[in-house]
């Protein structure tokens, strides 16, 4: 069935071929804060999957409501919405995991990865493709939290999913778990990227999709989903610089 | 009431201590992508300072007078964002039309700000320490002084990074997070201040 083809399509596309995190390098301030431990990050990116897989539904059900200028503002609207519905479901079954995110859940809402999908793709696609795109997506953001929180768990402490992996005369590296490990982690991924990238490009192959998000360049940022974006008008400001 | 000791840690606490952007991860984005050149790190760092001082003053008041009294705390979410997105729009028309010299100083920066997570999160944070109005205007200028300081830091030492020779895999981006782990290991001493 060619609609079956297209949704799995969409699935690997965000779980690999575009994964936000690896590929795109899109929604950085969650992926470094709450990457302390397997658990954190594997919550953190379903309750991400569960905003973007609805957020995207229903933006696509309305793309031909929603007027073009006020689409970015629209957009947020729903978005928070769903956020706050999820947070609420959150505290009343899963207290423990609300506590250890914190702040981090509202501040899904400005998670680039959401809206740059909303731009990019539901608001000119039909619904189940968009809610397979976000699926896709949120678990592509979910395996790639996973495998860093995972990492810094087994480096910081020596265990994974809080079971003793490491040998006992291994000394847990603690630096791993605090702030500073998380950018030395990013750092390492980023450089990882970047020797994919430049060896690619000497066998001559297309690697203009690997991104570097919104790390490169704020002033003259084009990424969609961007907080530039919010307006329509950002063309004075990039004149200007 | 709060006294002057409470405010003057939060002060600390909030720049120093539990910098913004070093420990918890908030504006990350203007952070790598505007410290490339100290002059440009100085006017984000300026424009941050005035929209986030602002935003947690409205978006407090509205918590307090609106939200509380209706019974719908748990809109705040969806409050905040829109309330700061109209605020940083409003000032940057206002900007434009009454003071045009500080227009072009901050105008620039300012859409860069508009869905920050910092700014969401001070909001957010005021909230959620059960700070008052006052208390967390103070916590949001501080916050916001915090994160001026990282990225004049870190903009001062990429300047020097760009005469250096980096391998070529750690070229850009890679680099600048190394910098600023290390910064982050640094701003840990400060933990002992309070």
């Amino acid at each position: 069935m060619a609609g079956n083809s297209k949704a799995l399509e969409r699935l690997v596309n965000g779980i690999i071929k575009e994964n936000p995190t690896f590929v795109l390098t899109l929604g950085m301030c969650p992926t470094l804060a709450v990457t302390t431990s397997a658990v954190n990050g594997l919550g953190m990116g379903l309750t991400t999957a569960a905003v973007l897989a609805l957020s995207n539904m229903i933006i696509s059900l309305m793309r031909k409501i929603i007027p073009n200028k006020v689409r970015i503002p629209a957009f947020i609207v729903i978005i928070a919405s769903f956020v706050t519905v999820v947070q609420l479901l959150l505290q009343a079954y899963l207290p423990s995991l609300n506590d250890a995110l914190g702040v981090y859940i509202p501040l899904i809402v400005v998670n680039c990865i959401i809206l740059g999908r909303a731009e990019s793709y539901s608001y000119f696609n039909p619904p189940i493709p968009s809610l397979f795109d976000g699926i896709g997506m949120g678990l592509g953001f979910s395996v790639a939290l996973t495998l860093i929180g995972g990492f810094r768990e087994l480096l910081g402490v020596g265990e994974v999913f809080g079971y003793r992996v490491m040998p006992e005369s291994f000394t847990p590296i603690g630096i791993f778990v605090l702030a500073p490990g998380a950018f030395f982690v990013l750092a390492t991924l980023t450089a990882i990227q970047n020797y994919i990238k430049i060896r690619g490009a000497k066998m001559g192959k297309d690697t203009s999709k690997i991104g570097s998000g919104c790390s490169e360049d704020c002033m003259n940022c084009g990424e969609k989903g961007c907080s530039k974006r919010f307006y329509d008008n950002t063309e004075e400001g990039k004149e200007e610089n | 009431m709060e006294t002057v000791k409470e405010l003057l840690i939060i002060l600390i606490s909030s720049s120093l201590v539990s910098n913004v952007v070093l420990s918890q991860f908030l504006g990350l984005c203007p952070f790598l992508g505007v410290s490339k050149k100290t002059n440009t790190a100085v006017g984000m760092g300026v424009a941050v300072i005035f929209v986030i001082t602002l935003a947690s003053a409205v978006a407090g008041a509205m918590y307090q007078f609106i939200l509380v009294p209706l019974g719908i705390e748990y809109l705040q979410t969806i409050c905040f964002i829109l309330v700061i997105a109209a605020l940083v729009q409003f000032v940057e028309m206002f900007l434009r039309k009454a003071i045009p010299s500080l227009y072009e100083a901050l105008g620039v920066y300012l859409p860069l700000i508009t869905t920050n997570c910092a700014v969401l999160g001070v909001a957010l944070t005021n909230v959620q320490k059960e700070y008052g109005i006052l208390a967390g205007v103070v916590n949001g200028f501080a916050t916001a002084t915090g994160f001026t300081i990282s990225i004049i830091i870190l903009a001062g030492i990429r300047e020097k990074i760009q005469y250096n020779d980096v391998p070529e895999s750690f070229k850009g981006m890679p680099i600048v997070l190394l910098t600023a782990g290390l910064m982050a290991i640094a701003f840990c001493g400060f933990s002992g201040l309070l």
